[in-house]
């Protein structure tokens, strides 16, 4: 039996909130629409993971009265960090709890006819592209009760939108924190990358409160013809907060997204990312590392869709499990009818640092057609003691020796991010999260 | 620095419950070169790991110190932080983590907490030990060992050596997938050592090692012990004759262990 949901949130509440906002009509209704399917939907449903115990509702407001913090030297220091040093940081959206903090974003972007704004700002100034985007392919709002409650009460979130033949040439970083526990992370990103573009993205989501707290999180991805999406992020809420994310892209011909994901939340986490390659073609790698520690329960699924012909697509999952976490690692490829000569390839590793701790990689290939190339690799193990032995050989003690091969372990994800600050305080996290 | 001294006193390493070296006695101390000789499967190797402290090998009796310390009582960290270095014949792939990295660690365990090797210093010894072994400047950032030649790996080993600078190091077959400008290569490199703080213990099946590193002293090692003992004519005798003199001489039938008569 799912979780009794309380709405907080009825309809009035919902509709004044966004009059408030002076949303356009079709928000509200999609928003109003939401909220009333929410209940009679049925809540997703990850392989391997029951969800009946896990409580998604822990909130009490959407809305936040925080307000801008003017100087990039007022930003607490942790969050900062995140973004790296201010004089380095060229192009970078904070927000807190679904307001803008801080916001800097360079002139070239705007000469170049690319937005790169926060979702209250899109909503007012870009309605139109918005409203073809939002909740539109990638994930739909009736998928299920945690997709409706997100539609009906996003309240934060990025637009980025490239047109054809551009290419933003600096990374585009964003910075998500909740700061107030009460109030819900409905944070919703959206890139389109029209044909020919180019761009890279990097998202932090940061909480520094161990109290109970909910996230939901929608990423949508559009990338078109011969256009190439770089997505980083770097996932790092805290343990109290119960998180349900979404990322996934549309892929069209000859078009690329490459993923590099670090799952470092200390809450119990259901997180999917899904990749389809529509156009023949269209190239995906999603390359993802998790850390579970303490009593965490978390399940990540990483999903390439082979549509078009001769499309690529490529999963690697590296998860380190320490004390008496436990989290599944779901890789799946699938070619569907059609997708001749495609190629897909995935790998799982699960390095278990205690003996109180479960992983489970799971690799599932599913294939509709004959003319295709798969392979895949999943293990599940402890630190091989011949490497220990090696390394202590030349005078590493057994913490040092550790330490290097499970930053080692996860470096595939830490040298893809393209921001050395996110790559520093990604390092940073690991090191937490392990030691 | 003074020369250390490294004194293995009839040891005795067991695998899974299988005796391989029965009673090994040797004194290598620094400014000498040994040879072990011998052999597949006369204990070569199994005595070099177990000094190490490979994890699955028992040492049911013996001793093994280094300058007086008991080596046999230190964790594996703690014999190399003592002097210790063994080169391995098959060195471990450590996937993320990068030579140079690798090695900057190594050498900083080596050293107190706050007295850290500047990273000038750092670059120049490896720049300068890379090119005495004639290695790529872009092996310093590949992942350790992963998707390295056999000879590429063996050069690695040579360098961990050059850059550690260990009192005692055991060469465990460091010549074995050499082509020959590869072994007068890493020959080079064992040279450069050379020393009276640098005791050597170069463990192989072949001669031919030997030619560009003159040895003071050349064991054969049967049936997992030390056999016969000379200077460096010995090995030039196997070279030309092969062990079966030795047997004959010994009353050996098969070198092996486990096969004694």
């Amino acid at each position: 039996m799912a979780v009794e949901t309380k709405w907080a949130f009825d309809r009035e509440t919902v509709k004044s909130w966004s009059e408030k906002r002076n949303e356009p009509t079709w928000l509200q209704e999609k928003r109003l629409e939401a909220l009333t399917n929410a209940a009679s939907l049925p809540m997703p449903n990850p392989d391997k993971t029951k969800l009946t115990r896990w409580n998604f509702s822990t909130f009490e407001n959407i809305d936040s009265d925080q307000r801008a913090i003017e100087s990039y030297s007022d930003l607490p220091g942790d969050v900062a960090r995140l973004a790296g040093d201010e004089s380095k940081v060229n192009s970078a959206i904070i927000q807190r709890d679904g307001k803008v903090a801080h916001n800097k974003v360079a002139n070239e972007l705007k000469e170049k006819g690319v937005i790169f704004t926060d979702f209250e700002t899109a909503v007012n100034e870009h309605s139109d592209l918005l409203e073809k985007y939002f909740m539109g392919e990638a994930v739909r709002s009736d998928e299920n009760q945690l997709t409706a409650l997100h539609t009906a009460l996003v309240n934060g979130g990025i637009f980025i939108y490239v047109p054809k033949n551009v290419e933003v040439e600096v990374p585009l970083q964003a910075i998500f924190w909740q700061d107030d526990v009460k109030v819900g992370l409905f944070n919703h990103v959206i890139i389109v990358a029209e044909d020919h573009s180019r761009v890279t993205y990097v998202e932090n989501y940061v909480s520094f409160e161990k109290e109970k707290a909910a996230a939901n999180i929608v990423t949508e991805v559009y990338v078109g013809q011969g256009a190439e999406v770089k997505y980083g992020a770097v996932d790092n809420l805290e343990s109290g907060v119960t998180s349900y994310i979404v990322r996934r892209a549309h892929v069209q011909k000859d078009g690329r997204i490459e993923w590099a994901l670090g799952q470092m939340n200390e809450g119990s986490t259901i997180s999917e990312n899904t990749t389809h390659l529509l156009g023949d073609g269209s190239y995906g790698d999603t390359k993802t590392v998790a850390v579970g520690r303490g009593e965490q329960i978390q399940n990540f699924t990483s999903n390439m869709v082979g549509h078009g012909k001769h499309s690529e697509g490529y999963i690697l999952t590296h998860g380190v499990m320490k004390d008496a976490s436990s989290a599944i690692f779901n890789g799946i490829n699938k070619i569907e009818k059609g997708g001749t000569k495609a190629h897909s390839e995935q790998t799982g590793r699960v390095l278990m640092l205690s003996s109180k701790a479960r992983g489970d990689a799971n690799p599932i290939l599913l294939i509709d057609e004959d003319d295709v190339t798969a392979g895949h690799a999943a293990s599940v193990g402890k630190i091989d003691p011949m490497q220990m032995f090696y390394m202590q050989s030349r005078g590493l003690s057994t913490l040092e020796a550790e330490r290097l091969i499970i930053h080692g372990f996860l470096e595939p994800v830490v040298g893809e991010l393209p921001v050395e600050a996110v790559k520093e305080r990604l390092t940073e996290v690991i090191e937490r999260k392990v030691y | 620095m003074t020369a250390s001294t490294l004194t293995i006193k009839d040891l005795h390493v067991e695998i899974e419950g299988k005796e391989i070296v029965k009673g090994f006695n040797l004194e290598i101390s620094g400014g000498e070169i040994h040879a072990i000789m011998g052999p597949n499967g006369t204990g070569k190797s199994t005595l070099a790991s177990a000094i190490m402290g490979h994890p699955s090998y028992e040492i049911t009796k013996g001793s093994v110190s280094l300058d007086g310390e008991d080596v046999l009582e230190m964790e594996v960290d703690e014999r190399a932080r003592a002097g210790m270095f063994l080169a391995m014949q098959y060195p471990s792939e450590v996937t993320g983590v990068t030579t140079s990295d690798f090695l900057r660690t190594a050498i900083n365990a080596h050293r107190e907490e706050g007295d850290e090797i500047p990273l000038m210093k750092f670059i120049k010894k490896m720049d300068k030990n890379m090119e005495t072994l004639d290695m790529n400047e872009q092996f310093s950032t590949r992942y350790l060992n992963e998707g390295f030649s056999g000879g590429e790996k063996k050069r690695n080993e040579i360098l961990q050596l050059l850059m550690l600078e260990p009192k005692i190091a055991i060469l465990d077959e460091i010549d074995s997938g050499l082509d020959i400008d590869a072994l007068k290569v890493v020959s080079n490199g064992i040279n450069n050592m050379r020393g009276e703080s640098f005791g050597c213990l170069i463990i192989t099946h072949y001669q031919r090692l030997l030619n560009y590193i003159t040895p003071d002293h050349v064991h054969v090692m049967m049936q997992g012990r030390i056999v016969k003992s000379g200077d460096a004519s010995l090995a030039q005798r196997l070279e030309a004759e092969g062990y079966d003199w030795i047997k004959e001489e010994l009353g050996i039938e098969d070198e092996r262990v486990g096969q004694e008569a």
